[in-house]
C-alpha cells in the first residue's frame, strides 16, 4: 500500500460532483479558485460549460476515464502532462484515460492551464488533489456498499479493494460516489509510490497527428465559411490612405473587399491602448474570398496607397539608439547592492564588454489565424490563442458586446513562442465577421505573419566588472532595450547575491514595432552576454571557469534575500552532473568545450557545447545539459522539450535576424530569413538531477543557455570572442581562422 | 473555370478550379483534406509535402493543370489505417512537438525510403533537409527515419 502524504489543501470547495445521463460520475473543478456558489454541473456531457469551471472529469460506469480540459497544447506536452497527474492519484491506468480539448465559453476563466512553461509548475497541487479527491470518493461509495470503514478499503489502477479481498472496479461504484459529499484534505501520495508520473507518455494526439486528421486552427472548418486575407501597412510607420481594389474584386472567387480598422481604434480608445491594437492604428484592406488562394491572391492585386504616419525606423537607427541608451545616463535601476562606482575607482583592472541581438519573429509554423461568426446573439471564435480570457474581453469590449455572448474554442496551435499570447489576429477577424456577418478564416500568409509581427525587439547589453587583487570587486550590467525592460525576478539571477557591489539598470527607446514575449523573454539572449562575460572574465582572472561559478554560489548559500529565488545547491549540482558527464574535465582531441550554467524560469541548468573544426568551420556537434526541473512528470516528453529548447537556442543564436530599412522588415519568408535544420542540429545529451521537488517547466529554460554555450565553445576552438547575435553573421572565416 | 480530374490517394476526383491555383489549396480548400499543410508557399519548408508518382514533391508549388493522370499520395492515403512503417516509426519514437510540420515530414520521410532502404546518417540528413521543423524535434525525426528504414528494409 502506497503511503499518504498528509495535506492541508481542501478540494471540497474547488470541485463540485454529479450523475451524468448515460451513467457515470461527473467531477467539475478549478484550478485556483473556488467554485462560485452557484456554480452549476452539467446535466449531459454536450453541456459542457467552463463558466464555472477549469476542466471536467467523467468517470464511465465501464471505469473509462476522460479528463475534459479546454488546454491548448502549443507543443510542450501539457496536454499529456497535466492528466497524467490526475490519473496519478486517482490510480488509474493511463490506458483507460481520454483527454478531450473543451471549450471556452468564459467570463472567469482564470488562469488558463497552458500559458507556457509554467502550467505544470501552477497545476502540479491541484491537479493531483483533484485525482486524489475523486479516488477517495470512489472508495468512500464502495465502502459504505460493504458497510465498511473507507479506511479498511484500498484503490488501485481502478480498482477498490477491502480487507476480506473483495473488489469493486471504479465503475461499479460511480453512481453512489456522485450521490457523496466532497471529502476534505485527502492524502497524496509520497511521490516513491507514483506509478504514472516519473513514465513515458505518448503525445495524446499522435495518432491523428500522424494521419493528417483536422486538429490545428488551420484546419477549422465550419458551413459556408469564407476566408479573408488581410493587407496590412507594409512597413511600420505607414498608415492607410486610399486603396483601388476595381482588379482584385473581378478576380475568381473574390466575394467582397473592405476596409476594417474603425473597431480597433474604438477599442485603443475605449482601453488603455497597448501593444496588441497597435498593428490596428492603421486601417486595412481586406480580401473576402470562396478559398484562402484566392483570398491571398486578389490582395496582391490590391492598389493601396500609404502615407508615413510615425518614423521609419532602419536597423542602424535602432542600433545608434540603444548604444546612445547605454553611453547615457537615463537609466532605472533593478537591483543594486554596495557601491559598484566605488569598486570600480579602485579595481586593479576593468572588463568592459557590449553585447548586441536583433529583432527575431516567432516563426509559428503555422501561420496566424482564427475563425469567427458573429450574430445579433453570439460570438463564436475558434482557433489556436494562449490567452482566452483576456482575448474575450478585448473582443467584447472592441464590439461592445457583452463577453458572455463569446464562445471561444480552442484549438491545438502549429507552435507558439510567445506569438499566440498576442491576439491582434483575432480582433481582426472579429472586426471582419462583424461588418460581413458570415463565418470566416482569417489566414495570414508566411509573409504576413513575417512582417506584421510581434517580435523579440533587439536588445543590447553593457557589462563592467572590476578586479582586485584578483577578485571579482564590482559587477555591474546595463541593459539598453526596445519598449520594454526585463522584469520581476531576472535581475536577481546569478550572480546577484554573490558579489558584494552589484548593479542592474535598464533603459528602452519607445518604438512603433510592435514587441513582445518570445521564448524565454530577455533570458533568451541576457543569458548569452552574462555567460559569455563571466567566461572572459574567469579567462582574465586565469582561473577555471566552472570553479568561478562554485566560487561564487558559495556566497549565496544561506542568503537571507527574499528576492534570490534561485538556489545554490540546485545550481551546483547541475553544474557537477554536467561536467561529469560532458567530459569537461578530460576533453577529446580536436573537441572544444564551452560551459554555462543558468537560472531562468524556475529551472536550474548548466550546458556543455562541443565544437569541432570542420574545413576550418565551427561545427556544433553537441549539447549535453543537466538540468533541475524537480520531477519529471514524463520523461518522453521533458526529452523532447529540452532537445527542442536547446536547437532552438543554438539555431536562433546561430542564424537568427530580422532587419529593418525604412521601416520594412528585410525577410518576408524562409529564403531569406533562415531557421536551423536537421544538417545543423546538434545531438542534445540530457540528463536529470533526480529529486521529488515541485516540477518546472521546460518549455523556455533549456533556450537561454544554449546560445552562451555555443558562444564559448566557438571561442576555444578558434580564438575569437562573439559578441554580437547571429553568430553566422558575425564570425567572418578567414578574420576568426586567422 | 475549368475541370480537372485528379487520382488522389486511389481515388479519381473532379475540381473546378482556376488552373493555376497549387495543388496545396486544392487538397485543403476544395477537397477538405486538411492534412497537408501550409507553412510557406515558396517550397522552402516543406510542410506541404505529397507524393506525385511516388516523388516527394511540393503542394504548394504544384498547378493543378499540371497534374492530370499522374498519382498523388497526401498523408490521408498513406496508409489505411495509420500504420504505414513512417507513422509506426514516428508514433513510437513520439516524434511531434507541435505536429504541424509532421505530415510534411512523414511524407518526405516515406517517399525517400522507398528508394533506400539502407540509408547512412548522412542519406537521412540530406533527405530530410529541406523540412523545418519549428520546434527542432530534428533528433527524433532523424531516429524515427533510422527506425522506419528498419522496418522496410
Ligand atoms: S508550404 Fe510548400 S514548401 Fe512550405
Ligand atoms: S513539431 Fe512543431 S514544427 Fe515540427
Amino acid at each position: 500500500m502506497s503511503t499518504l502524504i498528509p495535506s492541508n489543501f481542501s478540494r471540497r470547495a474547488f470541485l463540485r460532483t454529479s450523475s451524468i445521463a448515460g451513467g457515470g460520475m461527473l467531477i467539475g473543478f478549478n484550478l485556483f479558485t473556488a467554485c462560485k456558489p452557484k456554480a452549476e454541473m452539467p446535466i449531459d456531457i454536450s453541456q459542457l460549460n467552463y463558466n464555472d469551471f477549469n476542466a471536467f472529469i467523467k468517470i464511465s460506469d465501464d471505469g473509462m476515464v476522460t479528463i475534459f480540459a479546454p488546454n491548448p497544447e502549443i507543443g510542450q506536452g501539457v496536454k499529456t502532462s497535466m492528466p497524467m497527474l490526475i490519473a496519478e492519484e486517482l490510480d488509474v491506468p493511463w490506458e483507460h484515460v481520454n483527454v478531450v480539448q473543451g471549450k471556452l465559453d468564459t467570463e472567469n476563466y482564470t488562469r488558463q492551464i497552458a500559458g507556457g512553461s509554467q502550467s505544470i509548475r501552477f497545476g502540479w497541487e491541484p491537479l493531483r488533489q483533484t485525482g486524489a479527491t475523486a479516488r477517495q470518493m470512489l472508495v468512500n461509495a464502495a465502502a459504505v456498499r460493504w458497510g465498511v470503514d473507507a479506511s479498511e478499503c484500498t484503490a488501485s489502477q481502478g480498482v477498490i479493494t477491502n480487507a476480506a479481498g473483495e473488489t469493486l472496479g471504479y465503475g461499479d461504484v460511480v453512481k453512489e460516489a456522485a450521490t457523496l459529499e466532497v471529502p476534505e484534505n485527502v492524502g497524496l501520495k509520497d511521490p516513491k509510490d507514483f506509478k504514472l508520473i516519473g513514465t513515458d507518455a505518448q503525445n495524446v494526439d499522435i495518432d491523428k497527428i500522424i494521419s493528417g486528421k483536422p486538429l490545428f486552427g488551420l484546419d477549422y472548418k465550419a458551413e459556408g465559411m469564407v476566408y479573408a486575407s488581410v493587407l496590412r501597412p507594409p512597413a511600420f510607420g505607414k498608415t492607410l490612405e486610399s486603396f483601388d481594389a476595381t482588379e482584385a474584386k473581378a478576380m475568381p472567387g473574390v466575394i467582397d473587399v473592405i476596409q476594417i480598422g474603425e473597431k480597433a481604434n474604438h477599442l485603443l480608445t475605449n482601453k488603455e491602448p497597448n501593444w496588441t491594437v497597435q498593428l490596428g492604428k492603421s486601417d486595412k484592406v481586406v480580401v473576402i474570398a470562396k478559398t484562402t488562394w484566392e483570398a491571398m491572391k486578389a490582395k496582391n492585386a490590391i492598389k493601396a496607397v500609404w502615407s508615413d504616419a510615425s518614423p521609419m525606423e532602419s536597423t542602424e537607427f535602432q542600433d545608434r539608439q540603444l548604444l546612445d541608451l547605454l553611453d547615457g545616463n537615463k537609466f532605472n535601476t533593478m537591483r543594486k547592492d554596495g557601491n559598484v562606482k566605488k569598486a570600480f575607482a579602485e579595481a586593479d583592472e576593468i572588463l568592459e564588454r557590449t553585447y548586441e541581438s536583433p529583432f527575431l519573429p516567432h516563426n509559428c509554423m503555422e501561420p496566424m489565424n482564427f475563425y469567427a461568426n458573429i450574430t445579433d446573439e453570439k460570438i463564436h471564435l475558434v482557433g489556436p490563442i494562449q490567452t482566452p480570457e483576456p482575448t474575450a474581453g478585448m473582443v467584447a469590449a472592441m464590439l461592445d458586446r457583452d463577453v458572455a455572448d463569446i464562445e471561444l474554442e480552442m484549438t491545438r496551435m502549429g507552435g507558439g513562442f510567445g506569438r499566440r499570447l498576442y491576439c491582434d489576429f483575432v480582433l481582426e477577424v472579429a472586426e471582419i465577421a462583424n461588418a460581413i456577418r458570415k463565418p470566416i478564416k482569417m489566414v495570414s500568409s508566411r509573409e504576413d505573419d513575417m512582417t506584421t509581427g510581434v517580435y523579440r525587439p533587439a536588445i543590447k547589453y553593457r557589462i563592467k566588472a572590476g578586479i582586485k587583487d584578483g577578485k571579482i570587486t564590482g559587477y555591474h550590467l546595463k541593459e539598453a532595450a526596445i519598449n520594454d525592460n526585463m522584469y520581476g525576478l531576472i535581475p536577481n539571477f546569478f550572480p546577484a547575491g554573490a558579489l558584494e557591489n552589484y548593479q542592474v539598470d535598464v533603459a528602452n527607446y519607445k518604438s512603433n514595432i510592435t514587441t513582445g514575449a518570445w521564448r524565454a523573454p530577455f533570458t533568451n539572449f541576457l543569458s548569452f552576454a552574462e555567460q559569455s562575460f563571466l567566461d572572459e572574465l574567469a579567462e582574465v582572472l586565469d582561473i577555471d571557469p566552472v570553479q568561478m561559478r562554485l566560487d561564487l554560489l558559495q556566497k549565496v548559500k544561506g542568503t537571507e534575500d527574499e528576492r534570490i529565488e534561485y538556489s545554490a545547491e540546485r545550481m551546483e549540482d547541475v553544474i557537477n552532473l554536467v561536467v561529469e558527464k560532458s567530459g569537461l574535465r578530460n576533453p577529446k582531441d580536436g573537441v572544444y568545450q564551452g560551459f554555462c550554467a543558468y537560472y531562468c524560469h524556475n529551472t536550474h541548468i548548466a550546458e556543455v557545447a562541443d565544437v569541432v573544426l570542420e574545413n576550418n568551420q565551427p561545427v556544433v556537434k553537441k549539447i549535453t545539459v543537466a538540468v533541475d526541473c524537480g520531477v519529471v512528470v514524463n520523461p518522453l516528453g521533458a526529452l523532447n522539450q529540452i532537445e527542442g529548447g536547446v536547437i532552438d537556442g543554438v539555431g536562433h543564436s546561430m542564424y537568427g535576424n530580422l532587419t529593418f530599412e525604412d521601416g520594412k522588415p528585410q525577410s518576408d519568408n524562409y529564403n531569406s530569413y533562415r531557421l536551423i535544420r536537421m544538417k545543423e542540429a546538434p545531438k542534445v545529451e540530457t540528463h536529470f538531477v533526480k529529486n521529488t521537488l515541485s516540477p518546472t517547466g521546460l518549455g523556455e529554460p533549456t533556450l537561454p543557455p544554449a546560445g552562451a554555450a555555443v558562444s564559448i565553445a566557438i571561442n576555444k576552438a578558434t580564438g575569437n570572442r562573439l559578441y554580437k547575435q547571429p553568430f553566422a553573421d558575425n564570425m567572418n572565416k578567414k578574420e576568426l581562422i586567422g | 473555370m475549368p475541370t480537372y480530374n485528379l487520382m488522389i490517394n486511389g481515388n479519381s476526383q473532379s475540381v473546378e478550379v482556376a488552373s493555376d491555383t497549387p495543388l496545396l489549396w486544392v487538397l485543403r480548400d476544395h477537397l477538405d483534406m486538411v492534412g497537408t499543410k501550409y507553412g510557406c508557399g515558396i517550397g522552402q519548408c516543406g510542410s506541404c509535402t505529397v507524393h506525385v508518382d511516388g516523388t516527394a514533391t511540393r503542394s504548394c508549388l504544384l498547378q493543378v493543370s499540371q497534374l492530370e493522370g499522374k498519382a498523388i499520395k497526401t498523408i490521408e492515403g498513406l496508409s489505411e489505417d495509420g500504420l504505414h512503417p513512417v507513422q509506426e516509426a514516428w508514433k513510437e519514437v513520439d516524434v511531434p512537438q507541435c505536429g504541424y510540420c509532421q505530415a510534411g515530414q512523414i511524407m518526405t520521410a516515406s517517399a525517400f525510403l522507398e528508394n533506400n532502404q539502407n540509408p547512412t546518417e548522412d542519406d537521412i540528413k540530406n533527405a530530410m533537409q529541406g523540412n523545418i521543423c519549428r520546434c527542432a524535434s530534428y533528433k527524433r525525426i532523424e531516429e524515427a527515419v533510422k527506425t522506419a528504414a528498419e522496418k522496410m528494409g
